[in-house]
């Protein structure tokens, strides 16, 4: 094929197009994800029993403001890096500074606590729930991300790109499991929100050669 | 001719609203900075510029098929030139006996090299359109290769007018994956 009939043929009854397309479709399927997650969560778990005590709340709130930094991070990003050299507008110290955040948060309050408390603050009651839970139901927002991705992006870093949608899977996992977590512990939300998430995006990058080639 | 960014940005940003003037002009500027871009990398990574011709054909599909990719806020040549370099990058790995080496360099790379000499690709539009399924190469052939008109096609093939837009985005979307695919094997 001669390259001047293939610029002819492309040009010919050129259409029109929406480059603000990409970005509502990653919003509307992380949005699908979620509802999904949640769907899921509700059914097989339900909500904690105190979810109308306003002390509960506070530690809701907490969860929210963890994950739901780290969700409006890498939803940001994952705008960004939808598109070809995306990757360069994304700051991989700015994802960082939440899980350095908790790990701050999780050896302050292990140090200003004595050590016969420490199991108990990190292990919670439900710990093995927590990292199960967050990473399965993290599926759904993300296996939404990366089929709005695959059909209508164009990333050109794929690692990147898989790993940011396993950090807004994982975040958006953390905050649905929040509306059932008892274990309200600050040492027990850095450590096992921190530690799922983070393995969420590992998994996401090591996923994302894979799963994202166009 | 060298073509500046703020040329190349106007043009991108008229074609995206479907200026086919402003896009036929585009596509030439793109095509002679890909070809010089690839016959360079390719001389220097000592593989023969004989590929060269297949990944420029291959870049223009995928940036087509993928031209809702590029925000008007951004620079024009840094996502041209990601998209240049990611085909070239997956070219490197699908060809074996040579390991990828794509050096880390700045944009002006891409408008560096300028090549105007005229070339013909290995890959054969005839076959890889008959692998489409049958409403994607209809709506392709009439709108896009005899020129007729969405509203003659939708008429002719007894389909709405939306239908036919489709097809056609559709179908070449299809185009560039079975172009980036079938360049693998």
């Amino acid at each position: 094929m001669r390259t001047d009939d293939l610029v002819n043929m492309l040009s010919t009854n050129l259409d029109a197009v929406d480059w603000r397309g990409i970005s509502r479709r990653i919003l509307g399927g992380a949005a699908l994800g979620a509802i999904l997650a949640l769907v899921v969560m509700m059914l097989l778990f339900g909500a904690r029993t105190d979810v109308f005590d306003l002390r509960a709340w506070i530690f809701v709130g907490i969860k929210f403001a963890f994950a739901g930094a780290i969700i409006g991070l890498s939803l940001a990003y994952l705008l960004r890096i939808a598109r070809p050299s995306g990757e360069k507008r994304v700051s991989l110290t700015l994802i960082a500074l939440p899980f350095v955040l908790a790990f701050v948060v999780l050896a302050v309050s292990l140090a200003m606590a004595p050590p016969a408390d420490w199991r108990t603050m990190i292990f919670g009651q439900h710990w093995l729930l927590c990292i199960t839970c967050i990473p399965l139901n993290a599926i759904f927002p993300f296996a939404a991300i990366v089929f709005v991705m695959r059909q209508f992006g164009a990333p050109t870093h794929l690692a990147q790109a898989g790993a940011l949608a396993g950090l807004a899977g994982g975040s958006i996992s953390a905050v649905v499991y929040a509306l059932h977590c008892t274990d309200d512990s600050l040492a027990f939300v850095a450590l096992w929100y921190g530690l799922t998430i983070g393995l969420c995006a590992v998994v996401g990058a090591l996923l994302g050669p894979r799963l994202l080639h166009w | 001719m060298r073509s500046s960014e703020t040329e190349l940005k106007g043009l991108m940003i008229a074609a995206l609203s479907g200026d086919e003037r402003a896009y036929r002009e585009l596509l030439g500027r793109v095509t002679r900075l890909l070809r010089g871009y690839y016959k360079n990398r390719l001389v220097q990574a000592t593989r023969g510029a004989a590929d060269a011709e297949d990944l420029v054909q291959e870049t223009l599909m995928a940036l087509h098929a993928r031209r809702d990719t590029y925000d008007p806020a951004q620079p024009f040549t840094p996502w041209l030139y990601a998209i240049a370099r990611y085909k070239l990058i997956d070219h490197y790995r699908r060809t074996p006996g040579h390991r990828a080496n794509v050096p880390i360099d700045d944009v002006a790379d891409i408008v560096a090299h300028d090549d105007q000499s005229s070339s013909e690709s290995s890959l054969d539009l005839d076959r890889l359109l008959d692998e489409l399924p049958s409403k994607f190469r209809t709506a392709i052939r009439r709108v896009k290769l005899e020129g007729l008109s969405v509203a003659e096609t939708a008429a002719r093939e007894g389909l709405s007018e939306s239908a036919v837009k489709v097809n056609v985005h559709r179908g070449m979307k299809a185009l560039a994956t079975l172009i980036a695919r079938g360049r693998k094997s």
